[in-house]
């Protein structure tokens, strides 16, 4: 048994192209549960950032600073009354959330943390994944057919029809990308996630630096798009509260309510993962070039265990600053537990054995994070895009862009 | 069916299964942007709206009609009721109207004190209003940025006469509070820390890409259809009306004070959405300069203890934050009113909305009744 984990920690591809199953099925529930707990912490982090930009305190009372807040509502979430609307057409209902959650964790089956960190490597990766995301919005039209009311029925086609108009911008953002992999060294271009990295890896530069500025514009493009793709501010039409009140799932409640939350937070985790693969490095650490050689590698392979350790610092400040009151007690309890632990993971994670192996988990997490901290930070500055400004964005501004960049990439790829 | 206010229902021979007809949508009353319990009936083709329908007096509590069962005094607190977001000016209002009926005026230090309450009001009401409007059209952020500043306003309202929203702060015939100890110095601490605050607002949204898009050209109305809708306020100054109560009929000391009326060109929600940024600004300056005159004396007039004016009747109307709120009492000589008839600036205005949304898309009736300031108080009544 020791020797079977061991023979898979030292391979170099993924379980899924090795054909092991085990270590294929231990990683897909690393990564369920990894990403429902992602999507709780993000959760907790969009109250608290959104509520500081809005000068108010946010989640508060559950838990020292509102930490045990997330896991309240989703127990508030699965105890409600499942509610069905009686004109609802039965099987629809039941069925579109479970289309929705299935879609956006199954393009977690690509995303690369690592090397070897990922369940398989398809040689259509990028496919793979654009194909799969935009089923999510299959569920959401069913979602507002079955409704069987006016309200969701207008939220489920504002969306698919958002979608299915920012997909192209997307897609040929994601081709100019997928060109620049082709003028690699070996001169083989690839669709796989892995080999995107890897050839950003040969290439010495992330994508969104090649060819300035054109990377970055394709990078641009699809961070554009890729916020739209997930009904998010500023063009979060189909949910869009003051006009549609909850778009699709107005009439949805408790577990199936929190099902469409957790796919649209997975769907944020997984279409950031693509931008961050193409176009900044995927799990490679910034700046190779700049602080380069041996001694940075070092330093750079320690930022993990000091963000944790950083971490578990600020939880145990916050211990030092809660009220002296019986009443928080348990609170304060809570909290140094909750630093220590994050004490403890900093303190294995400088461990030279699982220093080398997390560091790639650790910046591809960095990076997407960046990206949740965008949409926190859109959603807390922009208004909200009307319909037909919406289309217009996306068919007259933003495709233009991705078929002018993906022509002036195919051409300087030949010329450079 | 056959009540005649929803003509917008679908024909028979139009209800079919799968049709490409025309939707008839309810807004409201239970919806997040009709700000309070308004129904708007929408018939949409699609996106586009072909007609809207106001259904009101779902906050309907016969104001007008308690008025008569009450003695002038004691109808008094009823009116900060109507427009609870401006209920200072409400107030204003009404004492400024029984006065004149009475023929008795209210002393300068009472009438200096007025105006720097009723233009904090329009400050919290402006306020109320960027804040919601912002958040209907999708910014969320402002609203609590607002929130915060109106907060201190209505601190000072709670020093001043004890209650925050519903303020009951005038009498007939003058004040019944002397202003407390250090009023004046806690109002201009407060012009101080909010002017810089109006600029934050504007940096927020004024030169917003999506916020212009959103506001430029949408629920457009000429100078023309508001005169003929009778249509006051912001409203009527961003279609270039230069027509402002506090200037037009000075009341109180307005006439005293040095302001500008801002005006704007095209009628559209931006420029509404600049009219009242600007107004703010000057409310800032009126109060400023009250703040600095305001003379010492008494604070009530010589009324009577039991207010019975003379037969006969008054109209008599202030700028109240939304527009032209109107007072028309009939005395009977007793103490009680014959007759009070409220001309609500909301009211009128919310008959704008059809007009202005006609042809423009769903979203747009949210920005356009988010811009015509209306509560649902005053509306109903």
């Amino acid at each position: 048994m020791v020797d079977y984990i061991k023979s898979y920690l030292e391979s170099t591809t993924t379980p899924g192209q090795a054909g092991n199953m085990f270590w294929a099925a231990v990683y897909i529930l690393l990564i369920f549960l990894g990403l429902s707990v992602a999507v709780i912490a993000m959760n907790w982090l969009e109250r608290k950032i959104l509520a500081h930009m809005q000068v108010r305190l946010g989640p508060m009372r559950v838990g020292p600073h509102g930490l045990l807040q997330p896991i309240a509502d989703a127990i508030k979430l699965l105890i409600k009354e499942d509610i069905m609307p009686s004109q609802a057409d039965g099987f629809v209902f039941w069925v579109a959330p479970i289309v929705v959650v299935i879609t956006a964790f199954t393009v977690f089956i690509v995303v690369p943390f690592g090397p070897t960190h990922a369940v398989t490597d398809m040689n259509i990766g990028v496919l793979f994944m654009l194909g799969v995301s935009s089923l999510s919005v299959l569920g959401i039209v069913m979602a507002g057919w079955a409704s069987n009311s006016h309200y969701p029925l207008m939220g489920a086609l504002r969306s698919s029809a958002q979608m299915v108009s920012y997909e192209i911008a997307m897609g040929l953002a994601v081709v100019s990308a997928v060109l620049m992999t082709s003028l690699n060294a070996t001169g083989t271009g690839t669709l796989s996630m892995i080999g995107i990295v890897q050839s950003q890896q040969a290439q010495q530069v992330w994508f969104a630096f090649k060819f300035f500025p054109l990377g970055l514009i394709a990078f641009f493009v699809f961070a554009v798009a890729m916020v739209a793709e997930t009904n998010r501010a500023p063009f979060d039409l189909p949910e869009a509260e003051s006009e549609l009140t909850a778009g699709f799932h107005t009439e949805y409640s408790g577990f199936r309510w929190s099902l469409f939350f957790l796919a649209e937070y997975s769907a944020m985790i997984a279409v950031s993962s693509i931008a961050v693969t193409l176009w900044l490095g995927g799990w490679l650490r910034p700046f190779p070039h700049l602080l380069g050689g041996s001694t940075w590698d070092l330093v750079f392979s320690l930022l993990p265990g000091i963000t944790f350790l950083l971490l578990g610092l600020m939880a145990f400040v916050g211990v030092f600053r809660m009220p002296k009151h019986p009443y928080f007690r348990v609170q304060t309890i809570g909290l140094a537990g909750f630093g220590m632990v994050l004490g403890l993971i900093g303190l294995l994670l400088f461990l030279p054995e699982v220093r080398n192996r997390i560091q790639d988990i650790f910046w591809f997490s960095a990076k997407v994070a960046f990206f949740m901290y965008l949409y926190i930070w859109y959603r807390g500055t922009f208004p909200r895009y009307r319909f037909d400004q919406l289309m217009k964005v996306g068919w007259k501004a933003l495709l233009p862009v991705g078929i002018g960049v993906l022509v002036l990439t195919a051409v300087a790829g030949v010329l450079l | 069916m056959t009540d005649p206010t929803f003509h917008l229902e679908l024909q028979e021979h139009e209800k079919t299964f799968l049709d490409s007809n025309e939707l008839i949508i309810n807004m409201g009353p239970q919806h997040p942007a009709t700000h309070g319990v308004l129904r708007v009936i929408l018939k949409l083709d699609g996106e586009k709206v072909l007609g809207t329908e106001c259904v009101i007096g779902y906050l309907h509590r016969g104001v007008e009609k308690i008025a008569e069962h009450r003695t002038y005094t004691m109808f008094n607190p009823y009116v900060d009721r109507m427009d609870y977001v401006a209920a200072v000016s409400n107030g204003l209002g009404y004492c400024e109207s029984v006065e004149k009926l009475l023929n008795v005026e209210a002393p300068p230090r009472a009438k200096y004190m007025r105006v720097i309450l009723a233009e904090l009001n329009r400050l919290a009401s402006h306020m109320l209003w960027l804040g919601t409007h912002a958040l209907d059209i999708g910014a969320i952020t402002p609203l609590f940025y607002t929130f915060r500043d109106r907060e201190e306003i209505l601190k000072i309202f709670e020093k001043y006469c004890g209650a925050r929203l519903t303020t009951h702060a005038f009498r007939i015939g003058g004040c019944l509070y002397e202003t407390y100890e250090g009023f004046e110095r806690e109002v201009k601490k407060f012009l101080d820390f909010v002017t810089p605050k109006i600029g934050e607002y504007e940096e927020l949204l004024t030169t917003n890409r999506i916020w212009v898009e959103r506001t430029k050209g949408v629920g457009t109305i000429s100078a023309k259809d508001c005169i003929a809708l009778g249509v006051t306020g912001p409203v009527l100054r961003a279609s270039g009306v230069k027509w402002d109560i506090r200037k037009a009929q000075p009341y109180a000391t307005y006439a005293d004070f040095d302001f500008e009326i801002p005006i704007g060109q095209r009628g559209d929600t931006y420029d509404r959405y600049i009219v009242r940024m600007e107004e703010m600004r000057q409310s800032l300056r009126i109060i400023a300069q009250a703040i600095d005159r305001i003379p010492e004396g008494p604070i009530m007039a010589k009324v009577p203890k039991v207010i019975k004016p003379p037969v006969g009747e008054i109209y008599h109307s202030i700028e109240a934050p939304k527009g032209e709120l109107g007072y028309f009492i009939v005395s009977d000589g007793s103490t009680q009113p014959y007759r009070i008839r409220v001309r609500p600036p909301s009211f009128v205005n919310l008959q704008a909305l059809d007009l202005m949304v006609r042809d423009q898309l769903v979203a747009d009736v949210i920005a356009v009744i988010g811009t015509l300031d209306i509560v649902l108080g005053e509306v109903d009544r």
